[in-house]
């Protein structure tokens, strides 16, 4: 008998990292459920692309910065895949700001799309999640390098290692892992947006490794998290930046 | 996956446990393995053999990891034997347990010696020999975070493993060579097994929310990780593989 295709949920699946890891998870078998919030046209060209490959997916609409959405979005994956085994969450926003110039509709935002959604898609997932299954989130590696200008920002993303260390905890007896993965500088459109040669090149002598990330740099750690080999890695946030300081 | 053809991976302390489950993952991944033993020629002859019996190119090679001499003499001969070593896997180590009100000198220099010294020697002709694109997997302990008594001078050379592990990557700028360290819990061998009750193992298993023993597979598969292509961004990290203990 054939077994049941396992299957993934990943926010903000539409472009960049998420993107990649909705394609990598694709490749290692997973149908993918790929969440958007408004370019449903790159969220078709990305299940175009992996129905192309003879991979499973579906595009799912949501803001999760809206809990209603976020609910929907969870009910349209049961809806669609008997079990759901794996959840990416990646949707997030970048601002910044320092200190003394940050502005509180800034800081709201940044905590109503990192933290808040954060803990919405965690929380839901934890009651969705199949035993033996997997919970990721995206943090990010400047809770540790902690650049100027990035305060609000990186709390919000330490607010969701914090939040998946919990999680996993809570998720005893289920044989459900809970991690997250920071990634430092990744070569996406939108990280690439705006920056000269010459920052882009300081960055990346900034890592031992003389790069940038690449986003299939951050599906592959994800994809071992996902996979079979990652299953005693719980609790953890990973930092995956090339060893940048 | 054979991302490992034609390429070498030492495992020091390859010969049993955790050392062992890793020479046979990684010549499974393709890579030819040397298997380090310090003491144990039969069991590391029988990890090549059971390697080489399912198709994997393996042998063995003697040398106490604790002496910088033994080393350089292991790294040539492995060199000579096969190329240079392209993966690195610092698992040799001992592990004494004592209050540090109780523990003696010799237990204490022991376990610097080989854990410590042992693994800065390694370090060291890998970082004068490796090639482009080396990997670099260091074995610490998960004690380093769980900090219970009795584990004092074990926790801390392993968090001294850490602190190479962190600074080497740095050091090895521009050689696209990672460094990184996996910091297991309590794992299923025959080691952990010796002298504890079935009330103590049952207890120990229930710490992780996995509420497992890890088994050598588990760490095993950490080190493949980071040896193969998914674990490539990954640099001067220590990835704590316990099940979620801590």
């Amino acid at each position: 008998m054939h077994p049941r295709q396992k299957t993934a949920l990943v926010t903000g699946a539409s472009r960049g990292i998420g993107a990649a890891i909705a394609r990598r998870l694709a490749r290692d078998g997973f149908a993918v459920a790929v969440n958007y919030a408004a370019s449903v046209r790159d969220a078709d060209a990305i299940v175009s692309e992996i129905e192309r490959a003879d991979g499973h997916a579906f595009a799912v609409q949501a803001d999760l910065a809206d809990a209603g959405d976020t609910e929907r979005m969870f009910d349209a994956v049961s809806d669609r895949f008997s079990q759901l085994d794996v959840v990416v969450h990646n949707a997030g926003i970048q601002l910044l700001g320092a200190h003394a110039e940050m502005d509180g509709v800034a800081l709201d935002q940044l905590v109503a799309v990192n933290l808040t959604a954060a803990f919405r898609v965690l929380s839901r997932a934890a009651r969705q999640v199949s035993d033996g299954g997997r919970i990721l989130a995206l943090s990010s590696g400047t809770t540790a390098v902690l650049p100027p200008r990035y305060g609000v920002y990186a709390a919000t993303k330490a607010g969701v290692d914090v939040l998946i260390a919990v999680l996993a905890k809570e998720l005893r007896g289920r044989g459900v892992t809970a991690n997250a993965i920071a990634p430092g500088p990744v070569a996406t459109d939108l990280y690439l947006k705006g920056k000269t040669e010459a920052d882009l090149e300081a960055t990346a002598a900034r890592t031992p490794l003389g790069r940038l990330g690449q986003p299939d740099d951050i599906a592959g750690a994800i994809a071992f998290l996902a996979g079979p080999g990652g299953e005693w890695v719980n609790g953890q946030t990973i930092l995956v930046n090339g060893g940048l300081i | 996956m054979a991302h490992g053809q034609d390429k070498t991976a030492l495992i020091t302390g390859g010969s049993r446990g955790i050392g062992a489950e890793i020479a046979k993952r990684l010549a499974a991944d393709g890579f030819t393995v040397a298997v380090n033993y310090a003491s144990n020629p039969g069991s590391a002859d029988a990890v090549v053999k059971e390697i080489v019996a399912a198709g994997g190119k393996a042998f063995a090679v003697a040398a106490d990891v604790s002496d910088a001499k033994a080393v350089a003499t292991m790294f040539e001969s492995i060199a000579e034997q096969a190329s240079e070593v392209a993966v690195l896997v610092n698992n040799a180590g001992v592990m004494e347990l004592a209050p540090i009100a109780k523990m003696d000198a010799g237990t204490f220099d022991r376990m610097v010696a080989i854990n410590l010294k042992g693994t800065f020697n390694t370090l060291q002709e890998a970082a004068r020999r490796m090639g482009d694109g080396g990997r670099i997997i260091n074995t610490s302990s998960s004690v380093t975070k769980l900090r219970q008594p009795a584990y004092g001078p074990y926790a801390a050379t392993k968090a001294a493993v850490e602190t190479l592990t962190a600074i080497l990557a740095r050091e090895l700028r521009g050689r696209n060579i990672t460094v990184n360290a996996v910091a297991p819990g309590p794992t299923a061998t025959e080691l952990f097994f010796k002298g504890k009750s079935d009330e103590l193992i049952a207890n120990i298993k229930k710490m992780a929310p996995l509420e497992r023993l890890g088994e050598p597979s588990d760490i095993a598969s950490v080190v493949s990780f980071l040896a193969g292509p998914d674990g490539a961004w990954i640099n001067g990290q220590t990835l704590f593989a316990n099940g979620g203990a801590i």
